[in-house]
Order: C-alpha cells, then structure tokens, then sequence
C-alpha cells in the first residue's frame, strides 16, 4: 500500500534535491519540486517499481497574481448599466486572507498509478522572467496537449515539448486568456462586416460586469457563536 | 514515372461525422493516413474562466454543458470537489440517487455512442432503436429536475430534491388517439421509481436487440476489428482513462478501484477488452450499459425502502425550504446570503474525480477562501482521447477515421470547454 507518507519518505530518500516543500491537503500530497530536478524526478516515479506514476492525469496552470485578494468595495457594474459604489464591504476581507508568497504562476502535475492504486500531485515553477519550465512529454505522452494548453491559456513554455502551438484560442488569437489580468470579456469581438463582405475584428463593444463581488471570509465565520 | 506526392486534407469542422466542431487536417498517401492533426477549440468557452468569476453554485448549469451527453457525471466532479474542499457529507439517500442517476447518465451516454457510432460506419437502424429508450431515460430527467438534458440537479450538500412521486404523462394529440396514448402511458402510472424499475428490467431485452443487429455482423466486424489498436502500455502512456482503457485490457475502474458515494455498496462487474480494437471498446461498452442496468435495480431496492433528506440541513450551503422561510427569520436571512453572496470555501486546493461514462472527469480546484473558486480546472476525459488520434490513426484508411472518431466517443463540450 502506498500511502503518501511513503511517496514522501521515498522521495526524500532518492532525490532529495528535487524536493523543495510538500503539503497535504484533503488527503491529497502536493510536492513542490525543483523545476531542475522536474525531469529527473518525473522518470523516477514512473520507472521505479516502489512509485510506478505510470499515468499523467492532468497538467494545468495557476496564475497566482490575485490569489487572496477580495473584489469588496471595488466599482461595480450594475443591470442598469451604471457605475455605482458597492456598499457591501466585507468587514473580514483583507486582514485574514492569506497573500501568496511564491512567484506568480504554476504548473500542476496529476499523477496516477494504477499498481499502487495511489494518486500524488506536482508542482513546479516556471522561471519568472522566462516563465520556462521542462515539458514532460517524453515522461509521458499524454502531456502533450495539455501542455500545450497551459501556453496556450497562461503563456508557460514548455522546453523540450515537441510542438508546443497554441490548441484552445482562434487562430491568430493574441494575448493568455486565463491570466488574471485578462477581462472576462476580451479584447476583440468579431462580426461580419455586409460591406467588405468579410468577418472583421473590433474592439470589445460590451463592459465587464462582477454580479457578485469576491468576498473573503475568514475562518469559522460561519459558526454560529462567533 | 509520375512523382507521387502527399495530399493533404482537411476534414471538418461542418462534418456529420465529425461528432461536432472537429477540424483534421490530414497528411494522405493515396487513401493511407499518414499524419493525423486535430484542430480543436471551436467551441471553447472559457467555462473554467467563468467559473473563477462565479460563486460556487452558479456554475453547476456549465458542469452540464460541459459533457452534454453525460450531464450528471459532470455535475458529480464538480459539486463532489466542492464538497471535499467543505468537508461535508451528503445524506446518504442523497448518495444513492446520485448512483442511480449516474448509472442512467452512464446509459444514456453509450446509447447515444452505439447509435452514432453505428451510424458513422454505416449501420442506420441501430440509431432509431438506441434513440427510442434514450427518451425514457430523459423523460427520467425531466421528471426529477424539470430539464431533459441540462438538468442542474446535484448541488454541495445533496441533490436538488427527492424523487418524484409520480411521473408525468403523455397527452392525447393528433398523432396519438386516447387508446394508443394510454398504452404510451401504461408504465408512467407509479412513481418515477416504478418507471425506472420497468425499464431496468426491459432494458437488457433491448442490448441484446442491439447485440443482434452488430456484434456478429460481418459489415459491423469488418469495419471494426482491427481498427484503432492501443496497446494497454501506450494506453497508460496516451492516459486513457474509463471504457477506452479497459477496451486495452487494464482493469480499472474508480467506481471499484477508489469507490466514491455507494458505490462499495453495489454489486457490478468491470469488462474488459482482449485486443484493444474499436471492437473490443465496442463490447465493453454494450456490457457496461447491462451492467448499469445492474446498479440501477440494487438503487431501486434500497430508495424504496429507506425514505429520508436528500439535502444537507446546513443553510450556511444549502437554502432553507420555503415554509421555514414563511416561519423564521433566520432562515430568510440565510436564503438571502446564499443566493447573493453564496459560500466561502476554506482555504486549499483539491482534485476529485468520478467514472464518468468516457472516463475519468476530475475537477481540480483551488479556494482561496473566497465565495468564488480560485482556479478550476476540469481533467476531460474525450480531451485526451483525442490527443491519441494521430497514433491510432496512422497506417489506416480514410475511412476509418470515422470508425476512430466513433469510437473515441468524444464530444466537443468537454473537449474545448
């Protein structure tokens, strides 16, 4: 039985220098991995007959850049159309929430092994000027595409992945759609155009609206007693 | 001697056979595939975008439209992450409806499979026949949650609400007379757990119709066996989950293998192919479905006999009903908080799968303690299935491309989200 205090123990004994933190939440192991080690330690738990991770689930990306940040206070648009001040502050919103200290994005890794009956999650991040992380294509193949979705929505490259296009967005699409910073609406709506009798690209004509803000409530707020 | 060059295609994306948006741009020598490249994404909506900026609940109708084949499952994944990252529970009647309509979602998904796979390789009739008792398993929809297909009916803490008394009839019209619609409407007279029942027990009559018009068919066998073979190595490899995996003889299963709500509870069989050929996936899948039909009756038994709440009484995640609300302050204050601001969700990140009828659906969530989740991403199974197209398609024919496409049973919903 391969529980996740023995995936740990076998990781801190094999490759101990790929390790950088590991957490456990739901049940469910994450290992924080060095990105240089990513590769190495990839093979290890597929080949090695004490892991056997002979399948890759998921990959996906996390951008971080407004993790534990509540949209309280901010300008809300409305049905009507107007802006107007929201009076619903949350009183709890900043002072709890936990800020995020790492760099801004991720890489997931969901891993599977059918022997063990186990499941164990990755983590790595990309360098953050370069936002270069090693693709694990050659680990296993079914990385493929969902690489080349996480550069297609975040914009992570993968090093060494073999053909890494973009696979979710138009063709000729410009801009990471699942980044944060990226509205909900876009920036270009299509229409066809009866005079040039062709389909044109224009600036978005819509406003981004939040129905309900974001609101973060700290811990036990729901208790009855507090 | 004429220089003989590769021709390339494109196939898709308007292509009856094509299951939807799919464009293939194929690399062909003669009437051999040489290279198989999939364009998806026509029908990307961002559902992961819209569910970051959406309280929890809101986004359980995306789920539907997600897999519009299998409506429930996915429903399952994402309102069972929900609940594991909430720690709660859902009663346990709740849990076996779940089942029950899991199994129906399950059916539904390998009728419509049977039929246009069928229909894709040249086989009509099969269609018609599957098509018929696909209505009464969405009539089964439409009486427990008021929609056939997008039904929105799982919610964090339970199911919307319990299985209906009695089951909504069909109305004399032009084309049907009084006698003709009273025979329509000879199994709707019970409950909704009547109607299922009838139909669990007619049902495996029905795959054995289905049986007799392809599994020893030569045309069926011929088009076939020996098409899109995966060994069970490249299967792990490709990450195949669900029917595609045990088409290539692994035994996997999460209902068996990580069982979740009550399922431990349920007494089923896993097929599994010997080949790894479109065949093989054929046969699990028809025996999946008699298997279902299974589950279905073990379901029945215990709902009829132990009557209790489908829905958690926490109002901090499930609203109250509406004759509290008439009575007791509390309970409108909480109805007001749930459907303004919803619910936060503790702090963490969590992945929960389900067997959905293509396989693996999970859900990985991140909550930063928000009423809104701060990542999700859904694993599709169809999505990487149909990563695999190339490989299964190289070496073979034009025309059995379509028998591949029908026998990856994807659809573009979950694909592209």
């Amino acid at each position: 039985m391969l529980t996740n205090q023995s995936i740990l123990h076998w990781v801190q004994d094999n490759l101990p220098e790929a390790l950088v933190r590991h957490s456990e939440h739901c049940g469910q192991l994450t290992l924080e991995v060095n990105r240089d080690k990513l590769l190495d330690l990839c093979y290890q738990l597929r080949d090695n007959a004490s892991t056997s991770f002979e399948q890759l689930i998921a990959v996906c990306g996390v951008d971080y850049s407004q993790y534990g940040y509540s949209e309280g206070g901010l300008p809300i648009q409305t049905f009507s159309g107007q802006q107007e001040l929201s009076e619903y502050v949350p009183e709890a919103a900043q002072e709890t929430a936990h800020q995020w200290e790492g760099p801004r994005f991720a890489v997931v890794y969901h891993l599977l092994s059918l022997i063990h009956n186990a499941r164990l999650q990755l983590r790595a991040y990309p360098d953050e000027d370069s936002l270069i992380v090693s693709s694990v294509v050659e680990v296993w193949d079914s990385a493929n595409w969902f690489e080349r979705e996480a550069f297609d929505l975040y914009g992570i490259i993968f090093e060494g992945h073999p053909d890494l296009r973009r696979i979710l967005t138009d063709y000729g699409f410009i801009g990471h759609p699942f980044r944060k910073d990226f509205p909900l609406v876009g920036h270009v709506e299509m229409r066809y155009d009866p005079e040039k009798g062709r389909v044109v690209y224009q600036p978005v004509t819509t406003q981004p609206r939040t129905l309900v803000p974001k609101v973060i409530r700290k811990e036990g707020y729901y208790d009855r007693n507090s | 001697m004429t220089e003989i060059r590769n021709y390339t295609m494109n196939f898709g994306p308007q292509h009856p056979a094509a299951h939807g948006v799919l464009r293939l741009v194929l690399e062909m020598d003669g009437e051999v595939v040489q290279r198989v490249d999939p364009h998806i994404g026509l029908l990307h909506r961002a559902t992961e975008k819209l569910a970051e900026t959406k309280p929890y609940n809101h986004s359980i109708g995306y789920m539907d439209r997600l897999d519009y084949l299998s409506m429930m499952c996915n429903e399952h994944g994402y309102v069972r992450a929900i609940e594991k990252l909430l720690g709660v529970e859902p009663p346990i009647r709740a849990q076996y409806i779940r089942v029950l309509f899991d199994e129906i979602t399950r059916i539904l998904n390998h009728l419509v499979f049977l039929g246009t796979h069928g229909l894709d390789i040249g086989a009509m009739t099969v269609f018609l026949y599957t098509f018929r008792e696909r209505e009464d398993l969405l009539d089964c929809y439409e009486a427990v949650s008021g929609a056939r297909m997008h039904a929105n009916y799982y919610r964090p803490g339970g199911v919307y609400r319990d299985l209906p008394d009695r089951m909504p009839l069909n109305e004399p019209s032009k084309w049907h007379g009084e006698k003709a619609t009273a025979k329509r409407n000879a199994n709707r007279l019970g409950s909704l757990l009547d109607f299922i029942e009838d139909f669990a027990e007619r049902f495996p009559g029905c795959v054995d119709d289905y049986e007799t018009l392809l599994t020893d068919n030569r045309i069926w066998k011929q088009r076939t066996v020996g098409i899109g073979v995966v060994s069970p190595e490249r299967a792990l490899q490709l990450g195949f989950t669900g029917p595609m995996l045990r088409g290539s003889g692994v035994e996997w299963d999460l209902r068996k293998k990580q069982p979740y709500e009550v399922y431990d509870r349920m007494n089923f069989d896993i097929p599994v192919g010997a080949n790894g050929d479109s065949y093989d996936r054929y046969l699990v899948r028809v025996e999946e479905m008699r298997q279902s039909a299974r589950i279905i009756k073990q379901c029945i038994r215990w709902l009829r006999d132990n009557p209790g709440t489908v829905m958690l009484g926490d109002h901090k995640i499930t609203p109250p009903s509406r004759e509290e609300m008439k009575e007791d302050m509390e309970s409108l204050i909480h109805h007001f908080k749930l459907f303004s601001e919803g619910y936060s969700v503790p702090e963490g990140e969590v992945y929960a799968a389900i067997e959905a009828p293509k396989g693996e659906f999970g859900v990985y969530m991140i909550s930063d303690g928000a009423n809104k989740p701060y990542r999700v991403k859904i694993r599709p199974p169809a999505f990487v299935h149909l990563s695999s197209m190339d490989e299964m398609c190289r070496g073979h024919m034009l025309a059995d491309v379509v028998a591949v496409i029908g026998t990856l049973d994807i659809v573009f919903g979950e694909v592209d989200r």
